[in-house]
């Protein structure tokens, strides 16, 4: 970002029963860009993963028990908002997501307050089938329509988001069903943070697969459609006792 | 006594039997009994006077008054099935916020005992410290 003073990153990894890759994953991080602070966030993982991380001279948050992405990010967005970081990068941990295009993705914070690195936006050749690509299109045309730009890959774990976008996270970052993803993209939206995306390439997992059997992914589908039309129609913002707790 | 009476009677005893004894050993919350004591007394009531049962089908046109139990039994054991799912849900709600904030604040504990440590190792060795650093080092949860 030229003409303003180098902004302060924290990038925070969620993790759960990742200590075979995510030492790869924060070495590539600080490979690409040495001077981010790194935040691992071990969600109550079974395995290694903090001692893992903290050898790999990442800063470790372990949450007591298993709380999903939703939990882990939270968690991540409020110490960002509390040791008072300009811009959260969100990663994961399976080093599918490519650090190399960081410099991309923070770019496009100039002209937007949430950046997702998306697939099928040109790059890579990532493809799914069936009633997976049939969500997939679905939650993408719905949001794309929402944001006022074309987003091609929302369900995207890999993005980064500014001061204006990690204040309202802190507060509202779903636990539930692709809360972590579609809900809080959502969410950002309808307070009206702007959402825009980089195209990138995503590697197929190092560690463990994706589950592709038919009925899984048909099961996906619903689950995408109920949980998107909850987030348009939830009252927002939603009456939780966090609320407002972080002044 | 009819049997029908004795039976309505006793389980309605024995319900408030139980509430009371859980609520005297602070297992229950008055709020959570509150609804069980009024459905004891109204099944006494009941009981001790069927009329008010057929009345009521019969203003509501039901035609077997049993019905109109079983229909007000199942509403009121939806109900609260919801009332109990809605709590579950505030429930979860707090304690995903006390495991964020409990990793924070041990992440915070963890940071402040590496500077501690750093500033130590700093000073060389400075024999007061050493107790006092001992005590905070506690088992990793």
């Amino acid at each position: 970002m030229p003409g303003r003073p180098d902004p302060n990153i924290l990038v925070v990894i969620p993790a759960w029963n990742e200590a075979g890759a995510i030492a790869g994953t924060i070495a590539e991080v600080r490979a690409h860009q040495p001077d981010l602070d790194i935040l691992v966030v071990d969600d109550g993982s079974g395995d290694a993963t903090a001692e893992v991380a903290r050898a790999a001279g990442a800063e470790v948050a372990r949450l007591p028990y298993n709380l999903g992405v939703g939990g882990a990010m939270r968690t991540g967005y409020r110490y960002a908002m509390r040791e008072d970081y300009d811009v959260v990068v969100q990663i994961d941990a399976d080093g599918q997501h490519d650090p190399s295009y960081l410099p991309q993705l923070l770019a496009g914070l100039d002209d937007s307050d949430v950046v997702i690195g998306a697939r099928f936006a040109g790059e890579g050749d990532y493809a799914a089938r069936g009633p997976r690509r049939w969500a997939m299109r679905m939650l993408a045309a719905v949001l794309s329509r929402l944001s006022g730009t074309r987003l091609t890959d929302v369900t995207s774990g890999f993005r980064v988001a500014n001061r204006k976008a990690v204040r309202v996270f802190a507060d509202h970052y779903p636990a539930e069903y692709l809360g972590d993803t579609v809900e809080s993209l959502v969410i950002a939206l309808r307070v009206g943070c702007t959402v825009s995306q980089q195209p990138v390439h995503m590697r197929p997992r190092t560690i463990g697969t994706a589950s592709q059997s038919p009925l899984r992914a048909a099961t996906y589908l619903v689950r995408a459609v109920v949980a998107l039309a909850l987030a348009l129609v939830r009252r927002w913002p939603a009456a939780t006792e966090t609320l407002g707790q972080e002044k | 006594m009819s049997p029908v009476l004795t039976l309505g009677v006793v389980g309605a005893a024995a319900t408030l039997a139980v509430l009371f004894e859980m609520l005297r050993r602070q297992r229950l919350r008055e709020k959570y009994a509150l609804i069980w004591v009024v459905v004891a007394v109204a099944t006494v009531l009941l009981v001790v006077f069927p009329g008010l049962l057929s009345t009521a089908a019969d203003v509501l046109g039901v035609q077997v008054p049993a019905n109109l139990l079983f229909f007000a039994a199942s509403m009121l054991l939806l109900l609260l099935s919801i009332q109990f799912s809605y709590e579950i849900g505030r429930l979860e709600d707090r304690t995903r916020t006390l495991a964020e904030e409990i990793a924070l604040l041990t992440l915070r504990l963890d940071q402040q005992e590496a500077g501690d440590d750093a500033r130590g190792a700093d000073e060389a060795t400075e024999g007061g410290d050493v107790g006092d650093g001992a005590t905070r080092r506690g088992p990793q949860p």
